[in-house]
């Protein structure tokens, strides 16, 4: 129990009592009994256990040194973890950890699980060792379309506008990149491909601020006449002249000099294309700039509370327009990364549905740079997971749907409330009108 | 300023400058849903046009030297769009040519295919519309369709029961999977106040997965087990044809029908119906009037989705007879276009999903016929759902003056609320 | 800096909200726009602030015409605004709020987060207006919102201020610190514009006073006027400031509310420990200001919010757990402070907007389907009962004026035999006459044999009315008062204070007039 503000020095003014309500008892088991299934499915992971050994591969072999393989007995591993969950999953049962702590907590046990579970993974028959630098680098590959488009969403919802059409912002980018990336080469291709996601965020500024249509009406309308407009210009054009039209060149790893030489992180971080190094810029500068630049506190008061930033003369709607045309600049970089950074051409639905993921990434790290960067390489890290399932041939098969789920329910209980309640900008989605 | 009465383009404007009269008549247009549907059809079917246009190779080697003879250019574009269009009225209504073969198939063919087409469209479309009218935005429809096929194709292949009565057990297995799909995500907002737009995408998506999942899986999987596609449906559990085996158009028709009927009876004369639209309007009102507004939510979506359930029962029992991993044929998604178009009653539903079924089955005809790519199609439904959702563009397209708002502005509007 | 509005005249459609005000506010006064809800006071502060652009008519500046296209420029010409709802940002810091859109940078558009700070910290110094720059503004009581909004005008430099009902949501307390702020503001040479509707207020601060009634300037009036005066001029004829009732007499405890508490979401105790209970036959008047834990109290009585501790009777049955839906039933009605929010539904037509609580009863119903022809005829006898003005009883309940909305809510609720009525701000932002019928109405509710409670935070209407007045401040009830009894004994307990001079037996528990427990208690800050 604490007291709220106090204002002038020696007038203490007091508002109301303030109570910290608990976790319901519940929630607080609930939570703590899932902790424990977990426990209790390490423990069985290390019960299962074929080989002896896992052996996990870190280096890449041009590091400065050699990053030895990591080695760890299976059972034992999977054994310690599994007991090591099931005290937290006690504890959090009967004590509660606080909702920061939880989250800390969270991430932990979801990393101790995870190497119980590849342990177990790689002690099937096939390859007993598990590539995980390569396991990772995928994951950076998988997650920076994700990440481009979260960020897309991210100055768009921070500023006001739902933004459902990421998918086709996305797509309109991996449509141009590859066309124009032939026609014009790749860097004119990134740059159509940075125009044609603006073009699409132009769309959804103009019909969302200027027409006050709803904005996921408006979403699901705007995917659906991408990719319809991208389906048919391959259709019609593309696919007959495939050689002519879709065959950019594609963007090959740049190492950074000395930085690409660190071990782990240098092949990871420091061995990629300009894509993905524009993308770290795009997240530093995001981030950074939302919270300490003029920029980022018009963008997000305009996203809070419109009319207040109206009536100290900022243009609402202006700011509106320059973020959601940005932001669809930047998830039409995430598509033209898709044609231009790994694929190598165009196909129909490219972004199969990578723009909805981004959206999800959004939520999932509430409307936050560094939140929706966390939860894309999470999501990434679930894609990669079904290759190398297929790849070590684990003790039992796990079908590979499953873990193709493992986004979509994340997601589900993230907005579920199920890892604290996640709230969006005070004026999400609702058009700004004078009267 | 309280006292001020919220301005209608229904009341009279007594103070008011007197408009001009052609002013009047343009206002009147303007204000006029039909006019603006039309006209906003009108205007995407142009843009089809262009890219009709576009795609033909014909146009696009004459607009080489456009500048040196522009007619050229022209006269190519003017015919590939005649030959375009013309090619999706005879896919979609009639067809001259194979009419002149007197067959049943001949002269009714075109038809069946629009009414086929048009039959999981109304479904989803009602499904859609009874979620806006409720205030809840049902993304969820290509989940609740597989969740329905996949229920309703399993019961037509894996039992075997006597005629009618599998039928009508494989629709009611479809109803309660869809119904159920959909229920969950109302249910989940109702506990936890998540948002159905999210929940339902990512429900979409497990359902794919879990459709794919038991598309690998044998007893589920068509012998020899290579390819993704399920059994074949018992012929006692197939939705009847109406017009002889030739054409495709089957009894799903009726279920829509009937499904379109019981909405409008449930929107404007029952006592649920107006739960559902107190809560959609104002939730605020409608809890404070004793309504339980989470019990709604609940049973809105579990109708929304035995609606989208019996799509995908049409597309299993009725269209195709073995599920495979695109059974929902992407109708999940039109159906959000065809609600809105339909103004999310019931009548304006089945109209806008017999034109969007015809669309669809003209869009087929004009690609075989004529190499144009049946995306247009989608161009151009995506289109006219934008000009109606912003009846001000239309009006400055077609110089009216008027002020009534489009079709989805006023429903769910933030994340938060 | 003088400031003068020359005929100024702003339309909406067929509406006249302003019709050729003419307004002279010279340097360094404090100059009071009198005028009831609606009269059009606050679209002309819009204006001159930039949101509305007039349709006719100048502003000048020290006698230069200015144009403004929006607020930039009105700040720009030295006009500050304190809206009626605070244009705050709840999740930013205080100074944040401040400089937005008056950005101190570093250059680049890098933020100079430590300038900001301190020069709000300067600003609210100068003035003796104290607020924490680091706090987030969800965090703080409205008192000091305010303040933050005043720093935010003075920050622009501001040389006339106008507060837009300032004190609507401000106890005595506050108010009185709120006009010294505005007498030294005064001294430093600004002009304040102070827009409200309550006499005492404008007879204490303001140097001239201009009146406003149907969007017209009526006249102006020394501050030295009594109140009659000021009042009659406001609403254009003689005010009845009594309603007429007869006496009252009380019969058995309908509605017992003992105990209560209730914690709201962000962990305050909004309701805390609040016993009372109401007879049939008598109007039990919540007085206090707002947000003082009323609204929460009601909501929990008719089952929106659930308690945190405690047990509420309806005629000797525990409805503590039931939901609205069941309170209804049980013979309670319920109208709410926001008709807009919680009473009705826009979009639905006003025979359905009379139904909104009763479409699932026999009555409106058979079966599973509406009983049309009865809605209906329903409401067609309830729109002539109330006299609901309305085109038809098919028009959408947004077409209504306040007034009319406010009647169709109240005849919604009347329409049925009730143990227990409850009514929240019953006359807000509703004209005098419609106010004088619902009075009416409800005394008649009362006369009925109906238990009533009132919530309302207009003085008036709670001495007018009640029988009983229990004062809320803080979540509590702290002070029982007999109808009768003074307005600046309740006043005093708006403010949290228990006057010395209120009678011993008013302080004794068991000896109020009506006999119920006494709930007089100290507050003590925590």
């Amino acid at each position: 129990m604490s007291t709220a503000a106090t204002t002038r020095p020696g007038d203490e003014v007091v508002i109301h009592r303030v109570v910290e309500k608990p976790m319901s008892t519940r929630r607080r088991v609930g939570i703590g009994v899932a902790i424990s299934v977990l426990g209790l499915l390490s423990l069985l992971l290390g019960h299962n256990a074929q080989a002896h050994d896992a052996r996990f591969d870190l280096s890449q072999g041009s590091e400065f040194f050699h990053v030895p393989d990591l080695v760890l007995p299976v059972a034992a591993t999977a054994y310690v973890i599994g007991i090591i969950l099931l005290a937290v999953g006690a504890y959090q049962a009967v004590r509660g950890f606080r909702p920061r702590g939880l989250r800390i907590a969270g991430t932990g046990i979801g990393a101790l699980f995870m190497l119980a579970f590849l342990s177990w993974a790689a002690s099937g028959g096939k390859g007993s060792t598990i590539d995980l630098l390569g396991v990772l680098e995928n994951t950076l590959a998988l997650a920076a379309p994700l990440i481009l488009g979260a960020l897309a969403g991210v100055l768009c919802e921070r500023s006001g506008v739902i933004n459902v059409a990421i998918e086709g912002q996305m797509l309109a980018g991996a449509w141009a990149g590859a066309m124009f990336g032939t026609l014009m080469g790749r860097f004119g291709g990134v740059l159509t491909a940075l125009v044609a996601g603006a073009l699409m965020g132009w769309l959804l500024a103009v019909f969302a601020i200027r027409y006050l249509v709803n904005q996921v009406v408006l979403g699901v309308v705007l995917n659906a006449l991408s990719l319809g407009l991208t389906g048919f210009i391959y259709d019609a054009i593309m696919q007959p002249n495939a050689n002519t039209m879709n065959t950019p060149q594609v963007f090959q790893p740049l190492q950074i000099p000395v930085l690409s030489k660190l071990p782990l992180v240098g092949p990871l971080i420091f061995d990629q294309n300009i894509i993905v190094y524009l993308m770290y810029a795009l997240v530093i500068l995001i981030q950074w700039g939302l919270f300490h630049s003029r920029w980022g506190l018009r963008t997000r008061a305009v996203g809070e509370h419109p009319k207040a930033a109206d009536t100290v003369g900022i243009n609402v709607l202006r700011v509106r327009y320059v973020n959601v045309i940005l932001g669809g600049a930047i998830a039409g970089l995430g598509g033209a990364f898709m044609t231009l950074g790994s694929v190598g051409s165009f196909t129909k639905g490219i972004t199969s549905g990578n723009g909805f993921i981004a959206l999800a990434a959004l939520i999932f790290g509430r409307w936050s740079p560094k939140g929706a960067v966390a939860a894309s390489l999470l999501f990434g890290f679930a894609y990669e997971l079904q290759t190398l399932l297929s790849l070590v041939a684990p003790p039992v098969a796990i079908p590979s749907y499953f873990l193709a789920m493992l986004p979509y329910l994340a997601t589900i209980f993230a907005v579920a409330g199920l890892v604290g309640k996640v709230r969006a900008p005070g004026a999400d989605g609702e058009p700004y009108v004078k009267e | 300023m309280t006292e001020v009465a919220a301005p209608t383009s229904a009341l009279p404007e007594p103070g008011g400058p007197d408009p001009a009269a052609p002013v009047r008549r343009r206002r009147a247009l303007g204000d006029n849903t039909i006019v603006v549907t039309l006209l906003a059809f009108v205007a995407a079917m142009v843009v089809g046009a262009i890219l009709i246009a576009f795609s033909d190779p014909a146009t696009r080697s004459a607009s080489a030297y456009f500048f040196s003879a522009p007619m050229d250019t022209l006269r190519a574009a003017a015919s590939a769009i005649g030959r375009g269009y013309a090619a999706l009225f005879e896919g979609a209504v009639f067809n001259p040519t194979t009419a002149a073969r007197g067959t049943v198939a001949g002269i009714f063919g075109p038809i069946s295919e629009t009414l086929v087409s048009a039959t999981p469209l109304i479904l989803g479309g009602l499904s859609v519309g009874l979620a806006f009218r409720a205030g809840l935005f049902n993304i969820g429809g290509q989940g609740q369709i597989v969740a329905g096929a996949t229920c309703a194709g399993y019961v037509g292949f894996a039992w075997h029961l006597p005629v009618v009565i599998h039928l009508v057990v494989a629709i009611v297995a479809g109803m309660v999977g869809g119904g159920l799909w959909g229920a969950l995500a109302g249910w989940l907002k109702a506990r936890t106040g998540a948002h159905e737009v999210i929940t339902t995408i990512m429900l979409n998506y497990v359902a794919v997965n879990m459709l794919g999942f038991l598309l690998s899986v044998k007893g589920f999987q068509r012998p020899p087990y290579g390819q993704a596609i399920s059994n074949v449906v018992d012929a006692n559990a197939r939705l009847p044809h109406l017009l002889g085996s030739s054409l495709r158009v089957n009894a799903g028709l009726f279920l829509a029908l009937l499904a379109a009927y019981a909405i409008h009876w449930l929107l404007t004369r029952s006592v649920l119906g107006f739960e559902f639209r107190a809560v959609g309007a104002n939730q605020n009102a409608a809890r404070t009037a004793g309504m339980s507004v989470e019990r709604s939510y609940t049973r809105v979506m579990l109708i929304a989705g035995v609606l989208s359930g019996l799509a995908g029962v049409t597309q299993i029992l009725g269209t195709n007879s073995a599920i495979t991993g695109d059974i929902d044929a992407g109708i999940g998604f039109d159906a959000i276009t065809v609600a809105l178009l339909g103004r999310a009653n019931a009548g304006g539903t089945v109209l806008a999903g017999l034109l969007f079924g015809a669309l669809r089955a003209g869009g087929v005809q004009m690609q075989s016929s004529t190499g144009t790519p049946i995306d247009v199609v989608s161009v151009v439904q995506a289109l006219i759902v934008l000009f109606i959702a912003a009846p001000a563009l239309v009006r400055f397209l077609f110089r009216l003056h008027g002020s009534g708002a489009g079709a989805g502005q006023g429903l769910a509007k933030g994340w938060n609320g | 800096m003088k400031l003068e509005l020359r005929g100024i005249t702003k339309r909406f459609g067929s509406f006249t909200a302003n019709d050729a005000i003419d307004l002279v506010v010279e340097p360094g006064e404090i100059h009071a726009l009198l005028g009831e809800n609606g009269a059009g006071k606050s679209t002309l502060m819009n204006v001159l602030y930039g949101l509305y652009h007039p349709d006719g008519g100048e502003i000048l500046i020290d006698d230069k015409v200015v144009s403004f296209a929006g607020p930039a420029d009105a700040m720009a010409a030295g006009i500050g605004m304190v809206h009626q709802h605070f244009m705050l940002v709840p999740v930013f810091t205080v100074a944040e709020n401040v400089e937005l859109g008056h950005e101190q940078t570093k250059g680049f558009g890098i933020l100079d987060a430590a300038k900001a700070r301190r020069e709000v910290t300067e600003v609210s110094a100068r003035y003796g207006l104290s607020v924490p720059p680091d706090a987030l503004i969800q965090d703080l009581p409205v008192g000091v919102q305010q303040r933050v909004e005043i720093v935010k005008a003075l920050i622009r430099n501001a040389k006339v201020l106008i507060l837009d009902e300032p004190t609507a949501v401000l106890t005595p307390q506050e108010t009185d610190e709120l006009m010294e702020v505005m007498r030294t503001l005064k001294a430093s040479g600004t002009s304040i514009v102070f827009i409200t509707h309550k006499l005492r207020e404008v007879r204490a601060v303001a140097d001239r006073i201009t009146v406003i009634r149907r969007g017209k300037v009526v006249g102006e009036a020394s501050p030295n006027s009594s109140s009659a005066e000021l009042a009659s001029l406001m609403v254009g004829r003689p005010v009845q400031l009594t309603i007429e009732k007869a006496a009252h007499e009380p019969g058995d405890v309908i509605a017992e509310v003992d105990n209560v508490r209730i914690v709201d979401d962000a962990g305050q105790v909004v309701v805390d420990d609040v016993s009372f209970d109401v007879h049939a036959g008598e109007i039990y008047a919540l007085a206090g200001v707002q947000g003082n834990g009323q609204t929460e109290l009601t909501e929990a009585i008719i089952g929106l919010r659930p308690l945190d501790g405690g047990r509420i009777t309806l005629s000797g049955r525990d409805i503590t757990d039931s939901d609205v839906h069941d309170i209804l039933r049980a013979d309670l009605g319920y109208v709410p402070e926001d008709r807009l929010h919680d009473g009705l539904i826009g979009s639905f037509t006003v025979a359905e907007n009379l139904v909104l609580d009763r479409y699932d009863s026999a009555e409106f119903s058979k079966g599973p389907s509406l009983d049309v022809g009865r809605i209906a005829a329903n409401a067609r006898q309830r729109v002539e009962e109330f006299d609901v003005r309305t085109q038809s009883v098919d028009a959408p309940g947004s077409t209504l004026s306040g007034g009319n909305q406010q009647k169709l809510v109240l005849a919604r609720e009347l329409s049925r035999p009730l143990k227990l009525l409850i009514v929240a701000q019953p006359t807000r932002g509703v004209d005098v006459g419609s106010t004088e019928f619902i009075h009416r109405r409800i005394v008649a509710e009362r006369d009925g044999g109906a238990a009533v409670v009132l919530v309302s935070t207009e003085l008036d209407e709670v001495l007018g009315l009640a029988d009983r007045i229990g004062v809320m401040y803080r979540g509590k009830i702290i002070g029982e008062v007999p109808a009768g009894t003074s307005a600046e004994t309740i006043g005093l307990l708006m403010a949290g204070t228990v006057p010395d001079d209120l009678p011993a037996r008013l302080r004794d528990p068991g000896a109020t007039a009506t006999g119920s427990r006494t709930t007089v208690r100290t507050e003590e800050p925590l």
